[in-house]
């Protein structure tokens, strides 16, 4: 059984300043149409960079069972 | 890591120079003006929040003062600060004060009102700030700068302090016009996201 984590952006809280584009080492945020930020699960290692800058604190690590 | 360095991300220079020039002469204030028409014209024109994202020279500021320098605690921000209508409620209570400097500059402007020469800080504190006025200009434009001045330093020092106990941009959070070019972004990319 493998765990894969990976960051889990809330849509509705995000305020998409863009923090977690610039810290995530994989570019794997980006901010949508100036509203939200989007992880691209394909690309996210789950390193939980991205969780520990965000301002609001919305940013969780997920771990997904594989 | 990233480490290639944009034109951009020096633009905190630009946000601390914004405010020692204050201290030089007052007229320099009216340079704010570009920290409030860039990003609205961004979101409008453009639909996104690439001021926010990228130019923003008081977030890298708090970036540089908070990891750079380590002067913030880091601490989670609290949960009243993300709420939606805690940023509009913000938000309108930012643009009440801007409404509230227009109409002082006018009523300078129509002369039935002196110029005060003070930087006022938090809404409340007055600082007199005559050595950077001289005598020469209209007193609208003079007033206009003051008042200005007084909404850049005063949101700074709130910065500052959420800065220090909270994530270095913790600002962003609840900063006027951010949540500003976000309901634009939202409005005009409605359904396209």
């Amino acid at each position: 059984m493998k765990v894969k984590k990976r960051a889990i952006i809330p849509k509705n809280q995000c305020v998409a300043c863009g923090v977690c584009v610039k810290v995530c080492p994989r570019n794997a945020i980006s901010i949508i149409s100036g509203v939200y930020a989007k992880v691209d699960d394909s690309l996210c290692v789950g390193c939980g960079l991205c969780a520990k800058a965000c301002p609001a604190s919305i940013i969780k690590m997920e771990g997904d069972v594989q | 890591m990233k480490t290639k360095k944009h034109w951009y991300d020096y633009l905190w220079i630009a946000s601390t120079l914004y405010l020692l020039l204050g201290f030089i002469n007052i007229l320099f204030a009216w340079l704010g003006l570009l920290c409030f028409f860039i990003p609205l014209i961004i979101s409008i024109v453009k639909g996104n929040k690439a001021y926010c994202n990228k130019y923003c020279g008081r977030g890298k500021l708090f970036n540089l003062l908070g990891n750079k320098l380590g002067l913030s605690i880091k601490r989670e921000c609290p949960t009243i600060l993300r709420r939606q209508w805690f940023r509009y409620s913000f938000l309108i209570f930012f643009l009440t004060m801007f409404g509230n400097m227009i109409f002082v500059t006018y009523m300078v402007f129509g002369g039935s009102r002196e110029l005060v020469n003070v930087v006022k800080l938090l809404w409340t504190i007055n600082f007199p700030w005559n050595f950077s006025y001289n005598n020469s200009i209209s007193p609208w434009i003079a007033q206009f700068a003051f008042g200005f001045y007084s909404v850049m330093l005063t949101s700074t020092v709130l910065g500052i302090i959420t800065m220090i106990f909270f994530k270095p941009r913790t600002w962003c959070v609840y900063c006027p016009m951010g949540t500003m070019t976000q309901a634009i972004c939202k409005v005009k990319n409605h359904g396209k996201e």
